[in-house]
Order: C-alpha cells, then sequence, then structure tokens
C-alpha cells in the first residue's frame, strides 16, 4: 500500500499515473484510489460540495465514509489480492482539511483509527503557495471553491484565499511530516526528476517485502 | 468543536429512543402537540432525514452497500448535517428541539453490528446532550409482535440481514433486535436515559413525559402565539 500525499497542484495524479504505468510494465498489478471515488459516497460528496449547506463536520464524516467504502471495498481485497494499491490522498489529506477548519484533532484522529498503516507515505512537497497557484492558473481549469478554502472566508478573492488556504494546509502538513514519518519528496523539481526518486522509492520497497505466497493472488496461484 | 455534554445554550432538547414499535414516536407527537399548544417555538428532527445524505443512504440500502463501519459513517454524517443545521440553531434561538432517535439509536445499532463501542461513542462526541433523553423501554416479545403485525416485509437492514446471522428475515430481526435492546439497557445509567414502560397506556406515558418535561420549562420564554 504506497499513499502519495501533498497539497492541491503538486502534481499527485500525474505521479500516480507514472507509477501506474511503470509498475505494470513491471509485472505488478495496481489499484488505484483517491478522494470522493467510492461507489457509496463519491456521488453524494459531489452533490453536496455544489452546493452551499454543507458544514464543516458533516463535510468530515462524508469524507470518511469515502473512506471506509474504499478501504473496505477496494484497498482491503487488492491488497489480499496480492495488487499494489496507490492511493491519491489518504487519512492525512482528510486530517489536515479538518484541522485547518478548526475541527478538533482528536476527534477526528479517533474516526480515522480504523485505517490501515501503509507500507510507504510518500509526500510531495512544495513549500511556496505562489507556486502552487502558478500551478492551478496553468492547468488552465481554474479555481475550485474547495481547494481555495472559500468556505473559510480567508480572503477577498480566489487568489487570496487559496494562497492562505494552502499556506495554513502546508504548514499542518510539515507537522505531521515529523509525526508520521513521511517521505518527503521536493516536488518543486521537473516532473521527471520527482517520478525517478519515487521510482527508486518503490523499487526498495517491492525489494524489502516481496510477494510471497500468502500475498499472491488466488487467480494467479490456480493458472 | 465543542462536545458532548459541554453546550451552553438557552433552548431545550428533548429526545425519544426505543427500539422499533416501542411507540416513541406516538409520544413525541403528542408532545409536539402540547408545546405548540403552549406557545412554545418547537422544532422536530427525524434521525436519517438529512437532504445531503438522503441520496446516498437512500441508494446503499437499496444495492446492499453497507458494511457495519460505512453504515456507521454515513448515519453519523447524516446526524451532522442535522446537528449543525437544524439542532444547534435552534437551541441558540431558545426553542425547544424535539428529536425522534438521537445518538443513541446508532450507538445500540452499531454496537449490535459489530461496530467498536468506543470508536461510535468517539464518532458522535460532536453531539449536543439532550435535556431529556426518553427511552421507550418494551419487553422483546411486544416490541417484535407490534412491527411485525404492522409489517409484512421486514427491510435487510432493520433486520439486521446484512449480518448473516439467519436467512429468515423475522429471525434475523428478533436477534439483532435482542442485541440492540441489550445495548439500549447499558446505556441507561451511562447517559442517564429515563426509562418509559411503554407497555403502559398511551396516555399514562404521555402524562409521565409532560410532567417531566414541564421541569425544564421556562414559563416566562413562553411564546406570543398562545
Amino acid at each position: 500500500m504506497i499513499v502519495i500525499e501533498g497539497t492541491d497542484g503538486v502534481g499527485r495524479s500525474t505521479h500516480i499515473e507514472l507509477l501506474r504505468t511503470w509498475l505494470e510494465s513491471r509485472g505488478h498489478a495496481v489499484l488505484d484510489t483517491g478522494m470522493t471515488r467510492s461507489i457509496l459516497a463519491g456521488r453524494g460528496i459531489k452533490e453536496a460540495k455544489k452546493g452551499h449547506t454543507l458544514g464543516r463536520l458533516t463535510m468530515q464524516l462524508f469524507y470518511a465514509t469515502d473512506f471506509i467504502d474504499r478501504l473496505e471495498n477496494e484497498m482491503l481485497p487488492a491488497l489480499r489480492a496480492g495488487f499494489v494499491v496507490l492511493t491519491d490522498r489518504y487519512i492525512y489529506s482528510a486530517m489536515a482539511r479538518a484541522e485547518v477548519r478548526g475541527i478538533d484533532s482528536a476527534w477526528i484522529r479517533s474516526i480515522y483509527s480504523m485505517a490501515l498503516v501503509p507500507d510507504a507515505l510518500f509526500y510531495l512537497r512544495i513549500s511556496s503557495p505562489q507556486q502552487l497557484v502558478q500551478r492551478v492558473v496553468s492547468s488552465g481549469r481554474g479555481f475550485d471553491y474547495w481547494e481555495s478554502g472559500m468556505d473559510l472566508g480567508l480572503g477577498e478573492d480566489f487568489h487570496d484565499s487559496f494562497i492562505e488556504y494552502q499556506r495554513r494546509m502546508l504548514k499542518v502538513f510539515d507537522r505531521m511530516s515529523s509525526e508520521f514519518d513521511f517521505q518527503v519528496f521536493n516536488a518543486s523539481r521537473s516532473v521527471r526528476s520527482v517520478a525517478a526518486d519515487l521510482r527508486r522509492a518503490v523499487t526498495k520497497l517491492l525489494d524489502e517485502s516481496p510477494a510471497t505466497e500468502d500475498n499472491v493472488s488466488p487467480f494467479q496461484v490456480a493458472v | 468543536m465543542i462536545s458532548y455534554g459541554q453546550h451552553q445554550f438557552p433552548g431545550k432538547l428533548f429526545i425519544v429512543e426505543g427500539t422499533d414499535g416501542s411507540g416513541k414516536s406516538t409520544q413525541l407527537a403528542l408532545l409536539h402537540q402540547w408545546l405548540k399548544a403552549e406557545g412554545y417555538p418547537v422544532f422536530f428532527s427525524e434521525w436519517n432525514s438529512s437532504p445531503l445524505v438522503k441520496d446516498t443512504t437512500k441508494r446503499a440500502k437499496k444495492r446492499h452497500l453497507f458494511t457495519p463501519a460505512s453504515f456507521s459513517l454515513l448515519h453519523a454524517t447524516d446526524f451532522a448535517d442535522r446537528t449543525e443545521r437544524d439542532i444547534i440553531p435552534p437551541l441558540k434561538a431558545g426553542a425547544i428541539v424535539l428529536a425522534d432517535r438521537y445518538i443513541y439509536t446508532a450507538f445500540a445499532r452499531d454496537v449490535a453490528r459489530g461496530c467498536d463501542r468506543t470508536w461510535v461513542r468517539d464518532v458522535y462526541s460532536f453531539a449536543v446532550r439532550p435535556t431529556v433523553a426518553f427511552f421507550f423501554r418494551a419487553p422483546l416479545d411486544v416490541a417484535i409482535d407490534r412491527i411485525v403485525s404492522g409489517r409484512p416485509n421486514l427491510k435487510y437492514y432493520e433486520a439486521g440481514m446484512d449480518l448473516g446471522w439467519s436467512d429468515e428475515p423475522e429471525e434475523s430481526f428478533t436477534i439483532f433486535q435482542g442485541k440492540i435492546l441489550e445495548e439500549y439497557d447499558r446505556m441507561v445509567s451511562e447517559f442517564g436515559l429515563t426509562v418509559i414502560d411503554a407497555t403502559r397506556s398511551i396516555e399514562r406515558q404521555q402524562r409521565e413525559m409532560r410532567l417531566l418535561i414541564s421541569q425544564h420549562l421556562n414559563k416566562k420564554k413562553r411564546g406570543k402565539s398562545h
């Protein structure tokens, strides 16, 4: 189980896609997953985020529902079947978002105490929110209400709010980084050099814990 | 975030709990009528009724998507939405909030489903502690009889069919309700629930409720509609 964490715009999805292709070319089956992709709650969360009545506590619990559904119905079965699970964000993003919104961190942590400890936890770090803004702008998709923390009323406009919101997120991530032992990757470098580092780290992980008969898919054994 | 037992509001929160078929909704409706007639501003909130979560719950029930943990968390999401929208704001405004089922329903059902007792309580720790929490207690056979005779088809999750105890809905329901009742009984002292004997006459139960509630009402705060 490999977690890729990082704030909005650091390139998580790009790197997950690259890792996935690379792992598959090396013969590993891969499941990739990420927030709001659950069958149970994904649609409901997206609908709720379109409106203007989603409260702070409700939001955290909706995300926790999405998480547990993916954990129980996607991640755990895939791990048991010998897949490499790549997850775009994990409980750390959920906990950081809650903390930035002034939610009791003991509460949110107790909710996520049912999560599985990942085998690797890669944190793509960009230290300045200004750099993140550049990426959001050049991506062409523009500012998102929630990624800009507009629900918190932090700035005059999307730009200012985004900067302040991401600055706070980075601060929380930095604190968690030592607490949860993140492997930090400097994501302000080129995609190619970050990808090379990630591949090296994954190779090391797979060499340290090679697939045993126990975690190989029964179907592979049967064939 | 303010935790259970630490909120201070001018309003009052009265809630009813009990197994299915215990008559709690009937009692709450009668109470509602009385409080309205007395001129109090009353707001009613029902378990599982958040407009944000409703579609997700409905779909999940229909397609049997729940595990005990996701069932628990989605119901907590629903409850959080109602707490943030329907419960705290009226209490701040000094109104009386009546809730049909509260966190104790989740504690009873989720633990009966196998969720960890402490974990479920932690999840709901943001809830407002009720001014009075009524637990309508009916013996298991009475409750089951009331439900089964009134409804020919027990629903999948209602009967605890997801837990695989029995392929017979009625048998599964009986086992499930038994576990739920056990959980309620241990919560009476844990949360100071007020037990109402649900086998007594409707009138007598209602009198008992009104007597208790009137001790918590501030007569001066009565509205002008009366």
